[in-house]
């Protein structure tokens, strides 16, 4: 029962976060990129599943900002400084990104790796150093982040789970 | 792109319609395929959020074979056939007589791979032509790409174009199962891009 309580779930253009012992945990990230941001001394941690690069791809005057690169990291970094985390403390770690279909549009062309250089370009203006990634490829994965371990462990198709 | 008009239950009604006459067609082409009775359920029209659509195919986490194909021309969109990995173990042995594949294996075969695309090619064109002589417009798949993934990552792919201004699509959800196994053996999913609605609605003069 603790197993089930003490896991959050982030769905799909969400984000969340959580405190030690609680982790945090995104499904099925195909194209879409799992970020990671955590505190090693307050053991705090968020998660944003983000769904496409760049807000201002969306045309709408309101929108759900979890599910852009851009938007999404800046509002986890503000939901994480509500909770006290000191934003220079900051790391992070990411997994996603990978290209589940061989073609696209000029929307989906290359949406996954997209994904993935628009997460490092925001997460470098921000400064926040990535620790660890698992991207690309052509696998979907499942990702949960222990804040006390500061482990990312993903979970893909055939290929077992692992951990970053 | 704003969609200048409500959605209303009697355009879901006719997304439903649309739905049963497609996969009526694609039933039958499969029956034909695999010599086997096939049933299908009333389709099931939703606005769900994109969590919601893959509770509707069994769960993110659910590991499927889902073949993707793009629609293109007055209708456009992306249809998904999706089918437990069993079942499309059964389809293509019984289509190709080859005994050693297994869609569970991390390594598919070449053969298995353009079996399953092909089946999923004859099953979108025969539910896209009855579309097209339905609505008189000009429906085309694309060619099929395969992947074997978890619910989630499969469709979130066919749903990148739609989310740039949606959190909600509308889906048009067939489940059919084969004469003799006990449960759904498959999805048919339509997802129309939502300016395809526009063209669909008034093609059918109610819009």
């Amino acid at each position: 029962m603790d197993t089930v309580k003490n896991v959050v779930r982030v769905g799909i253009a969400d984000m969340k976060i959580v405190k030690a012992p609680q982790k945090i945990r995104t499904s099925s990230l195909g194209s879409c990129v799992g970020v990671v941001l955590y505190d090693e001394t307050t053991k705090i941690a968020g998660l944003v599943h983000v769904m496409l690069p760049d807000s201002s791809l969306g045309r709408l005057e309101s929108f759900n900002r979890a599910k852009f690169a851009d938007t999404g990291i800046y509002s986890l970094v503000e939901l994480l400084k509500k909770e006290g985390v000191n934003p220079n403390s900051l790391k992070a770690k990411i997994a996603g990104g990978a290209q589940m279909f061989q073609f696209g549009s000029k929307d989906t062309i290359r949406i996954g790796p997209r994904n993935i250089e628009a997460v490092k370009l925001v997460l470098g203006r921000l400064s926040i150093p990535i620790i660890a990634e698992d991207t690309g490829g052509s696998r979907g994965r499942t990702i949960e982040f222990d804040p006390i371990s500061i482990k990312l462990s993903i979970r893909t198709v055939n290929e077992g789970t692992n951990e970053i | 792109m704003n969609i200048d008009y409500k959605i209303t239950d009697m355009h879901l009604d006719v997304l439903k319609e649309i739905g049963s006459i497609g996969a009526a067609h694609a039933a039958t082409s499969l029956s034909q395929l695999l010599d086997k009775k096939i049933e299908m359920l009333v389709p099931n029209v939703s606005f769900v959020s994109f969590d919601e659509m893959f509770d509707l195919a069994g769960g993110s986490e659910r590991i499927v074979v889902g073949i993707l194909q793009k629609i293109e021309g007055d209708l456009s969109g992306n249809m998904f056939y999706l089918l437990p990995l069993d079942s499309a173990n059964q389809l293509t042995k019984r289509l190709v007589g080859e005994t050693s594949i297994d869609f569970h294996n991390s390594t598919i075969s070449e053969l298995a791979i353009s079996a399953m695309q092909e089946v999923g090619n004859i099953l979108a064109g025969s539910y896209l032509s009855a579309l097209s002589d339905f609505t008189q417009l000009k429906i085309q798949p694309t060619v099929p790409s395969l992947s074997v993934d978890m619910v989630g990552a499969i469709i979130s792919f066919g749903l990148i174009e739609l989310s740039h201004y949606y959190d909600e699509a509308i889906v048009i959800d067939t489940q059919i199962i084969v004469e003799g196994s006990s449960s759904v053996d498959g999805h048919f999913f339509l997802l129309p891009n939502p300016e395809a609605y526009i063209s669909l609605f008034r093609s059918l003069g109610v819009l």
